[in-house]
């Protein structure tokens, strides 16, 4: 079968590629584009590691066709630091410990960026409801849960300076 | 193995270019169909996207409330008009899941998923479905009973029930939102205080969603108290079938229904 054109943005970059007839996006970011921080833990949308968003929705890359994000906008966990300065996220799982083996971290980080994107002052439960698609098998979730809530606050304090 | 993406203009279409060949499937979240796929579990070598077809919208009419095929658990849990069904939708998956997870994908959900199927049949929805030719309109019952005979869920459609007599509830190993060990939805009018036209379902007790009509008979026309409580949990297990699956045995199954369903009735752990 020919291979297909796929045109979208990533991380603020277009990207066209010609791809297999429904390849999966988390396949077109990895072996096309060296976007391999995203991760593709079970293709069956259970672990959450292959977690971007796309339009600003949380979106598992590894069941959407990436003829299906044509024109549209991908952010994946290479788009979350700004100008090389790591966002607030991705320092408090560094500081707090909330990254072990590292498989789930990004799929967990573009989670937490979608919530505090949406929800600057989350509670605990709505942390835990937002990492409820992701899986680790490493840390328990505390640390990852008590990173998103310090990096909550500290992005907060960053806005309001 | 490469995989044929097409995208159509109509559902008439859609379902047209599904009926020509034997091995096109309808894409709309993707949680079910790009989960095969990717899996291998039959074979899929065309999917139809669902795409700009406008199959997500949400419509009340007086007290018909009709929710297109392709609206996403996430809408489902913000539309103020449906605050009943919040925690149903919002039980169902991670935030990526309700993002892309439909009400009519969850019609075909394997066991032991498709709670929202539950609700919805609890709901006494009717399902509308679309082929290359007409459009059918079948109660959710006998589309969950029968293999589909082809075309394409349009929309669900629902009367609104009276305020508070929406029940549901789920119980999961992991939380928040794991794979349901059960599930029950029911509506539960009251006249006089009087149960009248009870629907109760369960989710996982059986292959696919499934009514408990003996317990709607034992509810039906009597007050909720607790000598009809006792009544309908003697028949709570009558026609299920559940199945042994990681989270939970059919014995396990048969065993806590009864409480769940109790706790349910009762009105305690309504969420």
């Amino acid at each position: 079968m020919a291979r297909v054109p796929v045109v979208f943005t990533v991380n603020g970059t277009e990207a066209a590629e010609f791809v297999e007839p429904g390849a999966m996006l988390s396949d077109v970011l990895r072996d096309k584009l060296d976007l391999t921080g995203t991760r593709v833990g079970c293709s069956q949308g259970t672990c959450g590691a292959c977690t971007v968003m796309i339009d600003g929705e949380l979106i598992l890359s590894c069941l959407t066709p990436a003829q299906r994000v044509n024109g549209k906008s991908v952010v994946t966990i290479e788009g979350v630091a700004t100008n090389g300065e790591l966002d607030p996220i991705q320092q408090a799982f560094a500081t707090g410990f909330a990254t072990q083996c590292g498989f789930c971290t990004s799929g967990m980080i573009v989670a937490a960026k979608a919530l505090l994107d949406a929800n600057p002052d989350p509670s605990r439960d709505e942390v835990v409801d937002a990492i409820s698609g992701n899986i680790c098998r490493c840390t328990g979730y505390e640390p990852i849960i008590n990173a998103i809530l310090s990096a909550a606050a500290e992005r907060r304090v960053a806005k309001s300076a | 193995m490469a995989l044929d993406i097409v995208k159509v203009d109509s559902v008439r279409e859609a379902a047209a270019t599904i009926a020509a060949s034997g091995d096109a499937y309808f894409l709309a979240g993707g949680t079910i169909l790009a989960r095969v796929a990717n899996t291998g579990g039959f074979p899929v070598r065309t999917m139809v996207l669902s795409d700009g077809l406008g199959l997500d919208a949400i419509a009340v009419d007086g007290d018909t409330i009709e929710i297109g095929a392709a609206a996403t658990m996430t809408r489902i849990a913000a539309e103020p008009r449906l605050a009943f069904l919040r925690p149903v939708a919002e039980s169902i998956g991670g935030p990526a899941i309700r993002n892309m997870a439909t009400v009519g994908g969850n019609l075909f959900a394997r066991y032991p998923y498709g709670d929202f199927a539950v609700a919805l049949l609890a709901l006494d929805a009717e399902v509308t479905i679309e082929d290359a030719e007409k459009t059918r309109t079948t109660g959710l019952d006998d589309f969950l009973a029968s293999a589909p005979a082809g075309g394409i869920v349009r929309a669900l459609r629902f009367k609104l029930p009276p305020d508070g007599a929406f029940r549901f509830t789920k119980v999961v190993r992991k939380h928040p939102h794991g794979a349901s060990v059960l599930s029950i939805a029911a509506v539960l009018p009251e006249t006089g205080g009087k149960v009248s036209n009870a629907r109760v379902a369960y989710g996982a007790m059986s292959e696919r969603p499934m009514r408990a009509k003996a317990v709607e008979g034992a509810l039906e026309g009597r007050a909720l108290d607790a000598q009809t409580l006792e009544n309908a949990l003697k028949v709570a297990t009558d026609g299920c079938q559940p199945q042994t699956d990681p989270q939970a045995t059919d014995w396990y199954r048969m065993t806590v229904l009864p409480v769940h369903l109790k706790r349910l009735l009762s009105g305690e752990g309504r969420f």
